[in-house]
This record gives C-alpha cells, sequence and structure tokens, in this order.
C-alpha cells in the first residue's frame, strides 16, 4: 500500500496575547491510499488544527507533512491552492458553500478551477448522485442543512481527489440526517476509490473507519486500525 | 516527487465567478451603485452643461455683438477718436439713450431704449422682425421697429405710430431680437430702433442726458482682435472711451456667471465626494462579507491573484455600468438646466452631447469605485484558507503599504478631479486639505468620544442604557465609521447649504426699504418746479430730489491721471481714471449707507479744500484712504477735494446710492440734472402720471420700478430654483450615503440582537438599546459636521464667493434633527426584522 499523508515530528504554536500556545507536539502518523482514517479526541485538543495543516491550509512551525508525495514546507500559498484543487477534496462542519452561487455552481467551482469544460455537465451528474438534481439552482439559503451539506459532499467529490478531508460533517445536522450524509459520504468514497480523513468527537462515526487515531492536549494518545 | 500544475481557469472563468456573485448581491450592491450614478450624474450634467454654454457664448459672441468690435464712449467723439476710428474704417454707427416713447393712437407709454442705427448694422446675426422686410425697410421708409412684447403689451399693430422726443414715426415692424440687446436690460427698457439719420430730429440729446455713442468694425481675417485691443484702447481710454472686441465680451459674459458656476461646480464635487463617501462605506462591508467566501475560493483552490481579481472585475465593471446610467442621467438632467434657466443666460443653448465629459463620467465612474473598493479588497490578498475551520482575525500588518498607497492614490484622485473642475490648483489644494482636515477632526472626535465614554462609564445606568452605550466602544464597534460617514455627508450637505444661502443672500432683492416705486431721470435744473408741481397735481408725493452734478478725477494726491495711466506699476483701478462719475450732494447720510471711516461733513464752509465722502469700493479702487487729496474736473471747472470719509454703501438696495457724494455749500451752482422719485399706488395711475410727464417734458425718463422689480424677482426666482435644484440633488446622494453607512452596521449588529432575542430580550428593550445608540451616533455625527460646515462656509464666502457670510439657522433647525433622526429611522429598521421574525429565520436570511 502507498503512503497519501506522512506527518513527521510535527509541531504547531499558536500566539495567544503576550503567550505562545501549543497546540500539537510531536505529531507522527501517516495514512495510507484509499484508506478511511478518523482523528477523534475531545474538544481544544487539536484535531482541527491537524486536518488545517494536513489539507496545507496553515504553516508548520516544526516537522514535515507529506501530501500526494509532496512535502507541503516547500510549497508557497498558490502551489498549496493548487495542490488543493488537483488532489484534495473537503467537507465542512459549518457546509461552508459559496453563498452568492447556487448548488450547482457550487460544485462546478472546482472544476471549473482546473479548466474542465464538462464542469457543469460533471456538476449534475454529482447533484444527481446526492439525491438534488431538483435543487441545483437554489442558492445555499434555500436549502436546509442536511441539503446544503449534499451539496459539499458532491462539490467535495467533483474533482475527483486522491484524499477528502472531513471536519466534523455531522456536527450541525441533526441524528437522521447526520446518519444519511454519513451514509452517503462513505458510499461515494467507496464508489470512487478516494481515502477518506474524518475529524470527528463521534465515536461511533470513528468506528466506521479503518484505523483511528486519538489525541488529547496536542499529543497522539492512541493510534490503532479497527480491523474493517 | 508528484509534479503540480499551475491553476488557469483563464479570464473568462474569473468573469463568470464575477457575474454569478454580483448577480446574487444585486441588493447589496444598489446603494453603492446608487452614490456612483448620483455624483456621476451631477458632474456630467454640470460640466457638460457647463461647457455647452461657453461654446455657446463663443460661437455667439459676433452675433450678439453684430460686428468684430466696436468702440463706444457717452460722449460724442473727440477728434483724436475719430482720427483713430477712420484709421480703422468705420463700418457702421449708432447712437442710443434711454427716454419715454409715446404711441399717438393709444393710451400708454413706455420707457424704451432709442437705438438709431446706421445703415448695414448688423454684420453678424440679424435683426429678427416680423414681417422679416422691416429689417431693411425701416431704413429706406424711415420708420421704427418696435419691441414685440412692447407691441403686444400696448395692444399695437404695424402701421401704428410711435412718438420719440419730438418726432413721430410709422412702426414698420414688430422687433423679435436684436444684436446688442440684452434680455435683462431689455426687459426695463425695451429696444425701440430708428434710422441713425433721424436721432438729431428727436430732440432728446442735450447737455446731461445720457447718450451712448457706438461705431462698428468688422475686421479683416487676419486680424489680431486681441493685439488690437491692447494696442488701441490704452489710445482711446485717455479720450475716455473704450474698444470691445466680440472676444471681450464673450469673456465677460462668461464672467457674469461665474459665481454661479463656482456654485454649481462645488455642488458637483461635493455630489462626486458624497458618493465616493458612499462607495466607501458601502463597499468596505461589502467586500468584509465576501472575505469568508474568498476562503473557500482559497480552500477549494484558487489562487490569491484569482479570488482577487474575481472582486476587482466585479467592482470595475459595476463603476463603468454606474458611470454610464450617471452619464445618462446626467445627459438628462443637462436638458432641464436651459428650461430652469429661461430668459436668464445670454445666449440660446444649442444643447449637444459632450463625449468629453460622458468618457469622463465613466472613467470617473470605475475610478471611483475601483480606488474605494481597493481599500478593502487588499484583505483578499491577506485572507487565510483557515478561515474556513476557525474564525481569524487579519492582523492585516502585511498590507499596511498597500493601504497606505492607496490612500495616496485616493487623495490624487480627488486633487485630480477637484483641479478639473475648478482649474485652479490653490483652490483644489485648499479643498482637499479642507476635507482632509474635516476628516481627522471627525475621527479624532470619535476617538475621544468613544474613549471618555469608557473613561467615565456610568455603571449606575440601567441594562438598555449601558448595553447602548457599551455598544460604541466594544470591539468591532461601529462608531468611527459611522461618525465619519454621518459626520462628513453633513458636512458637505450643511456646506451646500450655507454657500447656497451666500450667493441668493448676495442676489436677494431687498425692496422693503424703498418706498419710492417710481423714478424720474434727466430732469433738467430749470424743469424741477415743474416736474415738482405736476407730481403733487396728481396726489403723488415727491419723495426724493436729488441733483446730479457729472465729473471726471483730474488728479490723484497730487499725480494728473495721465501720469498715472503712464506709470505700468500704478495698481489704481482703470475706470477710475476714466469715469465719468454722477455725484450728488447733500448734508446727511441715507439709509442704504453707513460711515466706515472718518468724519460726514454736512456742509462746506468756505474752506478752499472741499471736504467729501467716498464709498468704500471707491477708496479701494483708487486706493485712497481719509485724508488724501482728489482733484475732480467739473466741466472744465477743476475742484480740489479731500477725503472726510468713506462710506459703506449697500449698492443691492434699490436705492439712488452714489460714490461720490459732496456736502452742501459747493455745487449748488454747477451744472446739472435731477432725478426724482415718487410713489404710485397702482398701474393706473402710474400710466397716468407717466403720459401727463412724457406729453409735457420728453427728454424726462421715466422707470417704474413696479415692472422692473417683477422683472428682476423672476430672474432671481429662476437662480433660487435651479441652486435648490442642484442642492436638492446633493442632499438626495447624501441621503442615500446614510442609508449606506447605517445599514453596513446591519450586519454587525444583527447577531447581537438575535443572541439578546434568543436569550429573552423583549422588542422594546432591543428597539431602545438600537434607539440610544443611533441617537447618541447621529447627533454626534450631524452637530459636528454642522459646526465644522460653519468654517468651511466662512472660508468658501471669503476666499471663494469673496462675500460675507451670515449662518443661516436651517443647518441647526433642520438639518440637525433631521439627519439625526433619519440615522434612527434607519438604524431602527434594521432592529425590525430581528423583532418581527423568529431568531433562526433572521440568521439564515442575513447570511446571504
Amino acid at each position: 500500500m502507498t503512503k497519501i499523508l506522512n506527518l513527521t515530528h510535527l509541531e504547531k504554536s499558536y500566539d495567544s496575547g503576550s503567550k505562545k500556545l501549543q497546540i500539537l507536539h510531536d505529531i507522527n502518523f501517516e495514512v495510507e491510499a484509499k484508506e478511511t482514517f478518523a482523528i477523534v479526541g475531545p474538544s481544544g485538543s487539536g484535531k482541527t488544527t491537524l486536518l488545517g495543516l494536513c489539507a496545507g491550509l496553515d504553516q508548520i512551525d516544526k516537522g514535515e507533512i507529506e501530501l500526494c508525495g509532496i512535502k507541503l514546507s516547500s510549497l508557497s500559498e498558490d502551489e498549496l491552492a493548487s495542490l488543493r484543487n488537483q488532489k484534495v477534496g473537503f467537507v465542512f462542519q459549518n457546509f461552508q458553500l459559496l453563498p452568492t452561487l447556487t448548488a450547482i455552481e457550487n460544485v462546478a467551482v472546482p472544476l471549473e478551477l482546473q479548466g474542465n469544460k464538462n464542469a457543469t455537465e460533471k456538476a449534475k451528474s454529482l447533484l444527481k448522485k446526492v439525491g438534488l438534481e431538483h435543487r441545483m439552482h437554489h442558492y445555499p439559503s434555500q436549502l436546509s442543512g442536511g441539503e446544503q451539506q449534499r451539496v459539499a459532499l458532491a462539490r467535495a467529490f467533483s474533482n475527483d481527489p486522491e484524499i477528502l478531508f472531513a471536519d466534523e460533517p455531522t456536527g450541525n445536522l441533526d441524528a437522521e440526517t447526520g446518519e444519511k450524509v454519513i451514509r452517503l459520504l462513505f458510499e461515494l468514497n467507496a464508489e470512487l476509490g478516494t481515502t477518506l480523513v474524518i475529524v470527528t468527537h463521534d465515536m461511533e462515526l470513528a468506528k466506521m473507519t479503518q484505523h483511528i487515531l486519538e489525541i488529547k492536549g496536542g499529543k497522539i494518545v492512541s493510534d490503532q486500525k479497527t480491523g474493517i | 516527487m508528484q509534479q503540480l500544475y499551475t491553476t488557469k481557469p483563464g479570464f473568462s472563468w474569473l468573469l463568470k465567478m464575477a457575474w454569478r456573485d454580483g448577480k446574487a448581491s444585486k441588493r447589496k450592491l444598489l446603494l453603492f451603485m446608487a452614490s456612483i450614478v448620483l455624483g456621476i450624474a451631477a458632474v456630467v450634467s454640470i460640466q457638460s452643461f457647463g461647457e455647452n454654454l461657453q461654446d455657446n457664448i463663443a460661437l455667439q459672441s459676433k452675433s450678439l455683438m453684430g460686428a468684430d468690435y466696436t468702440i463706444d464712449m457717452n460722449h460724442p467723439p473727440s477728434e483724436r477718436v475719430i482720427e483713430i476710428m477712420d484709421s480703422l474704417g468705420i463700418d457702421s454707427r449708432e447712437i442710443s439713450f434711454a427716454s419715454m416713447a409715446a404711441f399717438p393712437n393709444k393710451t400708454g407709454t413706455k420707457f424704451v431704449s432709442v437705438r438709431g442705427i446706421d445703415n448695414g448694422f448688423p454684420f453678424y446675426g440679424e435683426l429678427e422682425t416680423k414681417p422679416k422686410s422691416a429689417a431693411v425697410d425701416y431704413q429706406n421708409k424711415n420708420g421704427a421697429l418696435v419691441d414685440a412684447t412692447v407691441m403686444l403689451q400696448l395692444d399695437m399693430a404695424v402701421g401704428d405710430s410711435i412718438k420719440i422726443g419730438e418726432i413721430t414715426l410709422p412702426i414698420l415692424g414688430e422687433l423679435k431680437q436684436a444684436p446688442g440687446s440684452s434680455s435683462l436690460f431689455g426687459a426695463i427698457a425695451p429696444p425701440v430702433i430708428i434710422p441713425y439719420q433721424l436721432i438729431e430730429q428727436t430732440g432728446l440729446i442735450q447737455t446731461g442726458s445720457r447718450i451712448n455713442y457706438e461705431y462698428y468694425f468688422v475686421a479683416d481675417k487676419n486680424t489680431n482682435l486681441e493685439l488690437l485691443d491692447e494696442k488701441i484702447n490704452p489710445q482711446l481710454e485717455k479720450e475716455d472711451a473704450d474698444l470691445d472686441t466680440h472676444l471681450s465680451t464673450s469673456e465677460r459674459l462668461g464672467r457674469r456667471y461665474e459665481n454661479f458656476g463656482k456654485f454649481l461646480n462645488l455642488v458637483a464635487f461635493i455630489a462626486l465626494l458624497l458618493g465616493c463617501v458612499g462607495i466607501a462605506s458601502a463597499i468596505n462591508i461589502y467586500i468584509k462579507e465576501k472575505l469568508k467566501s474568498v476562503a473557500v475560493l482559497k480552500c477549494l483552490g484558487a489562487s490569491q491573484k484569482q479570488s482577487f481579481l474575481i472582486f476587482l472585475i466585479q467592482v470595475t465593471f459595476i463603476g463603468f455600468l454606474s458611470g454610464i446610467l450617471g452619464s445618462i442621467l446626467g445627459v438628462i438632467l443637462q436638458y432641464a438646466f436651459p428650461v430652469l434657466l429661461e430668459g436668464l443666460l445670454p445666449v440660446e443653448i444649442a444643447l449637444s452631447i459632450s463625449p468629453r465629459v460622458i468618457l469622463a463620467g465613466i472613467i470617473l465612474g470605475i475610478l471611483m469605485s475601483v480606488l474605494f473598493a481597493l481599500y478593502p479588497l487588499v484583505g483578499t490578498l491577506y485572507v487565510s484558507p483557515l478561515q474556513v475551520l476557525r474564525v481569524e482575525e487579519n492582523t492585516g500588518s502585511k498590507s499596511r503599504k498597500a493601504l497606505l498607497g492607496i490612500s495616496v492614490l485616493i487623495v490624487l484622485f480627488l486633487f485630480l478631479f477637484s483641479f478639473w473642475l475648478l482649474r485652479n490648483w490653490q483652490y483644489s489644494l485648499s479643498f482637499i486639505g479642507g476635507v482632509l482636515i474635516t476628516f481627522a477632526i471627525l475621527a479624532g472626535v470619535a476617538k475621544v468620544f468613544m474613549s471618555l465614554i469608557r473613561k467615565f462609564f456610568p455603571d449606575s445606568w440601567s441594562f438598555v442604557s449601558r448595553q447602548s452605550l457599551r455598544n460604541l466602544f466594544r470591539p468591532q464597534n461601529q462608531t468611527l465609521i459611522l461618525i465619519l460617514a454621518i459626520g462628513i455627508g453633513t458636512f458637505l450637505i450643511s456646506t451646500l447649504y450655507f454657500s447656497k444661502d451666500l450667493l441668493l443672500a448676495q442676489a436677494t432683492l431687498d425692496n422693503t426699504n424703498t418706498s419710492a416705486n417710481m423714478i424720474l431721470l434727466d430732469v433738467q435744473t430749470n424743469q424741477t418746479k415743474n416736474v415738482a408741481k405736476t407730481i403733487e397735481a396728481q396726489d403723488l408725493p415727491v419723495i426724493e430730489d436729488i441733483p446730479i452734478v457729472t465729473m471726471r478725477v483730474q488728479n490723484i494726491n497730487g499725480r494728473s491721471v495721465n501720469e498715472i495711466r503712464e506709470d505700468t506699476t500704478s495698481t489704481i483701478n482703470g475706470w477710475i481714471l476714466s469715469h465719468e462719475f454722477r455725484v450728488t450732494y447733500r448734508d446727511s447720510l441715507i439709509a442704504s449707507e453707513s460711515i466706515e471711516n472718518g468724519e460726514w461733513i454736512p456742509e462746506a464752509k468756505n474752506s478752499e479744500i472741499i471736504p467729501i465722502s467716498v464709498s468704500t469700493n471707491f477708496a479701494e479702487d483708487a486706493q485712497v484712504n481719509v485724508g488724501d487729496q482728489v482733484t475732480f474736473n467739473v466741466q472744465g471747472v477743476l475742484m480740489k477735494t479731500k477725503i472726510a470719509s468713506t462710506r459703506l454703501v449697500d449698492w443691492g438696495r434699490m436705492q439712488t446710492n452714489f460714490s461720490i457724494v459732496f456736502p452742501k455749500g459747493v455745487l449748488e451752482q454747477a451744472p446739472q440734472f435731477h432725478v426724482m422719485t415718487t410713489q404710485v399706488p397702482d398701474a393706473q395711475k402710474s400710466a397716468e402720471i407717466q403720459q401727463i410727464l412724457v406729453k409735457n417734458y420728453p427728454n424726462v425718463s421715466i422707470l417704474d420700478l413696479r415692472q422692473v422689480l417683477s422683472i428682476i424677482e423672476g430672474l432671481l426666482n429662476k437662480i433660487s430654483w435651479i441652486i435648490n435644484f442642484m442642492a436638492f440633488f446633493s442632499i438626495l446622494t447624501g441621503i442615500i450615503v446614510l442609508l449606506g453607512a447605517v445599514r453596513t452596521s446591519k450586519y454587525q449588529r444583527i447577531k447581537e440582537s438575535v443572541l439578546l432575542r434568543t436569550i429573552g430580550a423583549k422588542s422594546n428593550q432591543i428597539l431602545k438599546i438600537a434607539a440610544l445608540e443611533y441617537i447618541y451616533l447621529g447627533v454626534l455625527g450631524s452637530l459636528s459636521g454642522i459646526l465644522l460646515s460653519l468654517i468651511s462656509s466662512l472660508l468658501l464666502a471669503w476666499l471663494a464667493f469673496e462675500t460675507t457670510f451670515i449662518p443661516s439657522w436651517v443647518p441647526f433647525g433642520i438639518l440637525f434633527p433631521g439627519i439625526t433622526l433619519l440615522v434612527l429611522i434607519i438604524g431602527l429598521a434594521n432592529s425590525s426584522s430581528v423583532i418581527k421574525n423568529p431568531p433562526l429565520q433572521v440568521l439564515r436570511r442575513e447570511s446571504i
């Protein structure tokens, strides 16, 4: 199996007033291609920070992250953006759809950024997959939370990412809708053969993945495979 | 290691994204566009109209004059003048004077301007008559052309007669328009044209009468008129004659509208500045709201440049579109001006659409929106994609240099714009300086206000009062930006109001202080008793009988007029040296005068040097003061005088005012004529007395002020109408700015109000918190703006309009409460949605 994400001796701190706040301490782990992977931990444990760093959304203080075979510390902001556009997909807790774009336009954006001429067609078929073809011309504010997250799923898979990061994907949804969204996420992931990294504090959700990494106070406290 | 290709979706994708985003944000962009559209419309209409007016004046100046140049004087030409004129080759002549005309078949009489014109005139333009042939026939058939309005008023027709002095002539045609007749003077004394050779026969050319001699010249194509003016005019001035070219006529006409033009330019400048404030506040919040989207875009793989360009393209397009809309509105407005100004302008305006001004309007639109948008837009460059995961404030330290650069660009833009409007870099610099200082003071007021509240926070107040005060200085507060926007908006509107007042006060007619409404001119000394008797016999009072002696300045403080003329370093005004002064003598001051310096001497007691009083403008132009000596030539007799006092004269009053007043006991025996005034109760009595006087004293001219007053009042009403119209236009822009500025705070407030609502705050508590906060901001912003505008108006009055400034109460009485109320209403309207709807629904609706 090939490694798609590899973290070595990662450290991260933030300035908090006059003090320096150490968020992550000497983090080391790796994710294999097509694996489903969960990062769990209580609030404030540093899991979202870790996700941001893995996806190249923030700068590393110390250590190294290799994503899809590329060392992130060697890339400029624009190169990081290109990397995300070509190889990474995202699903966020609060959906993060562009409010001024319709559902289909939101899904098409990553493809359009690639210069893909069939962006709209592909976006349409993805919306169909998530069961929202009848809502494709609606703006995010006209959709329910569950629908918004389904659009976000379609967008996340639109660029055929090698790896997909999901930050508390059910955090803003009721239990029933959350369950449906997770089912859809795993189905699409299996169908398209994407690596899935989920950040969550929901152990039930984590147990659906093949690999669980638990962090507490910025340190890894356990790293185990679930056997799925 | 794998290779990455750079994402390049191309320019068309950026356009597509800009369009998609703009389409969904229409509502928010409307205010932004309205600010630009109104600002540009004011600029385009005023500039385009001004350009058209100038072009038309230049084009029509020849036809206004009827020749290339003229030489005129108010006495028969001296030998030297005849010599000069002969060398230039006279093409036509005119003698004109104001006189009463009678109409033998009718009962009416009329004060007219009699123009005896030689064959050939006009060489440019035409005598517009009905029938057309009359324009030529009146010369051959010894007839008269009478102003068409007079014909209508007195119900006359071609074929009737007119009696001017001692001759009676057949009326051969109605005169619609003639070169050399202005509409305002024409309204007071409508023109009557007769052949030149008949002027002598009227018997009205007597000593003391105001006769104007005018000689018309046609120049060769190659003649440099400016050079001719420079060469010949000084020689003519020595002989008390004057050369006027059609070029100087056009300049003079232009100057007559100078203050009016200055005001309109001020309106344009202020409208655009208000537009800029509107754009700045609207675009700031608009782009701030987009920062989250920029973070998402970056997260999905858009580069810094791409996300920046999407919004830059959007803003540029909005600027372009608003520039076009503003220009169209400006052109439409421009067509309204001549209708509003009918009868006031010296020329007929043939309006054309000036492509230069429209292009300038569009460029202005783009520059305005891009420059003011750049300020918040640079923020997009520094947005971290991490914002999609957590709320992170931008430090902005990286962009400080860029922001400074943009600020410099904005100031430069405003400077160049005001220079384009005013064509005077000193004015432009002081305008920009004034606006910057105002900004700095307002920002200072806001900062001091915030720190004072924090320092002396009233902990004992109720929750609602404390919460509203806290809103003013808490993190993310809007105090600075709202006080700046409200303050600068009020400042500009109030400055405009004050300067509108300045201009209108200059033009206001004070006709309440004079009881006389009929003036009799050119009454000879031997006629005064009988004229007075005639008036009194009609049960009318003789209010004034003012003796008038004509004289010229011979020398000032021992230096003769010729010496002064030849002294190139002398700064004494030329008119002082060549003017024939009409001087009176009396022993007391009149209502329109007050002593500024020295002592009023009522009567001269055998002194060799006569103590006189001069008006302050005479003293200024002749550069003399109390104690200085001036010798006058009184029709051949030299009179030594000493300035005993200077008088402040209110020339605006409809009263017979004088530059020079002699004491009693000196001029009684000098050759003189009289001006007498009376008061007539109505039009019928006026007609009766005019008929009697014209019949018995044909040389006496009668001015019925009741008619003149109504004409002047009509013109003034038109001027004030257009000034009010333009001021209102700017005020409208100001209100839109306020709307924009207060609405910008809406999105900051709404979440907090929803939160308060969620934890149980009642409707009236939320409303009270909002109301109190907006009242504080409204009061502070508008009051600071009005107080600052007092200073700016004082400076404008002093530097630009050259007049005195008496502040009106309106900005304090109406603008101050009005703007505060407006801020309050808009502020409360923001909160109303929170009160009417469930909290979650509000949050969702406001998220787009």
